[in-house]
């Protein structure tokens, strides 16, 4: 199917909806990269005024990425709901965006977006998004409500919920330690305490996986800890034994992404299935943690679409959105700056995606949290993460990532601190997952406020959290 | 509170016990963590001292190293243009020498990493391997500039090499300016996936791995490659790489 659309006296021709959504997306350099990128603005607005003709049904009929070649397609088709479609199937992708503002300033709007949620593909979702300005990106994801739960609950309205990330580069016991005490003491941690392993040696994953359960179920935390590895490791870990919570896997928006990261579907369902039964949950048993990114895709070189056309990397996140969804997850966070400059340019990129990211995976029914970070060699600092941030907190954001003062020493990029995350909760009136906030209330650390109060940590019941480490670490070689 | 973290600060590098003012940061932890962002910023651009390694890679006895550029001409275009630091300038005219192993010593994103660390930890594989009477054959050393992890297999296809190592620098964090990462990739050939690699980061001593921690891990590899005839998720000694760290 051919699109055109007129501006300036001038008409410009689409081939398909790829070359479309592609030319329809605000400027970023991953598409510029991919060749996808539109050639000028007025070919953009040109873009986005097709784009805002096009009926949300077509999305069901022309794809974008062909069902015969991806299994991720395939997914999103298989499940797709008809049922819950209805109320929007006879709109178009413009008149969707009118009715998401409508349906967000009206009472009564999480219902009715969570309800919609199985009727939406990622193409449509995507598609919407492109029309709309970053106000409008964050009042429907604030009107959206996704909530989730294993030993805390997780997207609850009024919430902002964090990963605490104690990565060390050597994977040091008493490292992470020390980095899961600085955050514990500043109210971090609720999400998950997931720690990224430097090593994917699944004697160090199980090492770090016992020092997180022994911190947890010393302190009574009532969080989950995470060792984010490969899944096929923790699979075999979960055989094996180990105290595993949380399954996770980095996720992209197509089959070859996902071969890429070395990742089959049913790998996912097999270790869903592994980590359920290990009922370790209280209050939800939702066990799987994904993330993902803008240029996951395009990284791997596994982004052309029909017609052999690059698809653009933000409809493409979407579809990994598509993935996540279908394997009923606690967490999902973008790491929306990690990738690089060659996707994402500068501040005002990231900024973009970041909210497009967030709005997209809610919509799809997703509990979605961000990554807020940047790299060395983009071209933002944190005063760009700083914006992002209360823009999420404005929109809803289920959690963020944090680690001790913004600076990952592991991964060599920069994310929130702790700090950021009271920042975040005091000026927006927003406060800790419940089951959290009980537990700060119960270790002297909530102040009257309901934030976090400044203590010496020599006095907290926590201060000999450190020493879990030499005693956690030293004998788990020996385990079966 | 100040002793309190002094004795946990030696267990991590990380910005722990940083105090609070208020809900915010201390105004010495914002300027501080400011002048790490300048410094880091400045070593991703900083251009790689190609002569300054030559004479030290030629000590290492492997044959008269080889200098490649890749088709990024400069540092912005490499920046945004990863495709071209991921392909030679030009066609390589290296000898097919079908070695069991070639060493490729990139910039990656940090110039001071392979200055500091590439040559070290090369000399400590080769030591490892030995220790271990391994026997392999390694083609001469070959320097490659603008250059990111996947040039590597360009310059293994060249050489006909069963496996290909890249000591290459990570880009920079702002505690760890000069963090180097190890690519191992059996049957290098343009087109290789991420998952077909495996990757032993953060060497960086004192704070990160030593020369000779890593070089025993780098060893574990290149043995278990052998063994298994591949490397990638199956391998699993070290890490698989994350896609696109350099």
């Amino acid at each position: 199917m051919r699109y055109q659309h007129t501006v300036g006296g001038r008409t410009y021709a689409f081939d398909g909806l790829v070359d479309l959504m592609a030319r329809a997306t605000p400027l970023r350099s991953g598409d510029v990269l991919a060749g996808c990128a539109a050639s000028s603005d007025a070919e953009r607005a040109a873009a986005r005024w097709a784009l805002a003709d096009v009926p949300l049904s077509t999305f069901l009929s022309e794809h974008v990425v062909p069902p015969e070649d991806d299994d991720v397609t395939r997914l999103v088709l298989d499940t797709h709901d008809a049922a819950a479609f209805a109320p929007v199937a006879h709109l178009t992708v413009g008149g969707f965006r009118d009715w998401l503002l409508e349906t967000a300033a009206a009472p009564g709007s999480a219902a009715v977006l969570t309800s919609l949620a199985p009727g939406l593909t990622p193409e449509m979702v995507a598609a919407v998004s492109k029309i709309m300005r970053n106000a409008d990106l964050v009042q429907v994801a604030a009107a959206t409500s996704v909530v989730t739960a294993f030993r805390s609950t997780i997207g609850l309205p009024g919430r902002l919920a964090t990963r605490l990330q104690p990565n060390h580069p050597t994977d040091d016991p008493a490292g992470v330690a020390t980095a899961v005490l600085d955050g514990l003491l500043l109210g971090c941690g609720d999400a998950v305490v997931g720690v990224n392993p430097a090593s994917d040696d699944p004697a160090t994953v199980r090492r770090l996986l016992h020092l997180l359960d022994d911190v947890r179920e010393r302190y009574d935390v009532p969080t989950q800890t995470c060792v984010l590895t490969h899944v096929t490791t923790t699979t075999d870990l979960i055989a094996a034994g180990a105290p595993v919570d949380l399954v996770f896997q980095s996720i992209a928006g197509t089959q070859g992404a996902n071969a890429g990261f070395g990742v089959e579907l049913p790998m996912l369902a097999e270790a869903r299935e592994a980590a359920l039964a290990l009922g370790r949950g209280t209050v939800g048993e939702q066990v799987m943690y994904f993330e993902t990114g803008q240029g996951a895709v395009l990284s791997a070189d596994a982004h052309l679409g029909t017609g052999g056309r690059p698809v653009d990397q933000q409809t493409l996140e979407a579809r990994a959105y598509g993935v996540a969804r279908a394997f009923d997850p606690l967490l999902v966070n973008t790491v929306v700056g990690f990738i690089g400059p060659e996707y994402l340019h500068d501040g005002k990129q990231i900024v973009r995606a970041g909210l497009e990211d967030h709005l997209c995976g809610k919509l799809l029914g997703v509990p979605m949290g961000v990554d807020v970070c940047y790299t060395n060699h983009a071209e933002a600092d944190q005063d760009d993460m700083d914006t992002l941030l209360t823009l999420l907190g404005v929109a809803g954001c289920a959690f963020v990532i944090t680690v001790p003062g913004a600076d990952d020493v592991m991964l060599g990029y920069q994310s929130l601190s702790f700090h950021d995350a009271l920042y975040a909760r005091q000026v927006l009136g927003l406060r800790a997952a419940p089951e959290m906030e009980a537990w700060l209330d119960r270790v002297g650390l909530l102040d009257e406020r309901g934030g976090v109060r400044a203590v010496d940590p020599a006095t907290t019941p926590l201060a000999a959290l450190p020493g879990t480490a030499s005693g956690a670490a030293d004998t788990r070689d020996e385990r079966p | 509170m100040s002793d309190f973290w002094e004795r946990l600060r030696a267990t991590t590098p990380s910005r722990v016990g940083l105090g609070r003012a208020g809900t915010a940061l201390p105004t010495r932890a914002v300027l501080e963590a400011g002048t790490a962002h300048a410094l880091a910023r400045d070593a991703v651009h900083e251009p790689l001292d190609v002569d300054a390694l030559l004479g030290p890679l030629r000590d290492l006895g492997l044959g008269d190293p080889v200098v490649v550029a890749s088709a990024a001409p400069d540092r912005t275009t490499y920046l945004t243009r990863p495709d071209l630091g991921r392909r030679p300038a030009a066609p390589l005219l290296l000898e097919r020498t079908r070695p069991d192993l070639a060493v490729v010593l990139a910039d990656g994103l940090s110039a001071r990493a392979v200055a500091a660390h590439g040559v070290p930890v090369l000399a400590a594989v080769l030591t490892e391997l030995a220790a271990h009477e391994v026997a392999l054959s390694v083609a001469p050393p070959v320097v490659a500039t603008q250059s990111r992890v996947a040039l590597g297999d360009h310059v293994g296809a060249a050489l006909g090499a069963r496996m290909v190592l890249v000591l290459v620098g990570e880009r920079p964090g702002l505690s760890a300016h000069d963090s180097l990462g190890a690519y191992l990739t059996w049957e290098p050939r343009p087109g290789v996936a991420d998952s077909a690699r495996n990757c032993v980061s953060n060497i960086r001593p004192p704070h990160g791995l030593d020369h000779v921690t890593a070089a025993r891990t780098i060893g574990s590899l290149v043995a278990g490659a052998r063994r298994l005839g591949a490397t990638g998720v199956r391998l699993k000694a070290g890490t698989t790489s994350p896609p696109e760290v350099v």
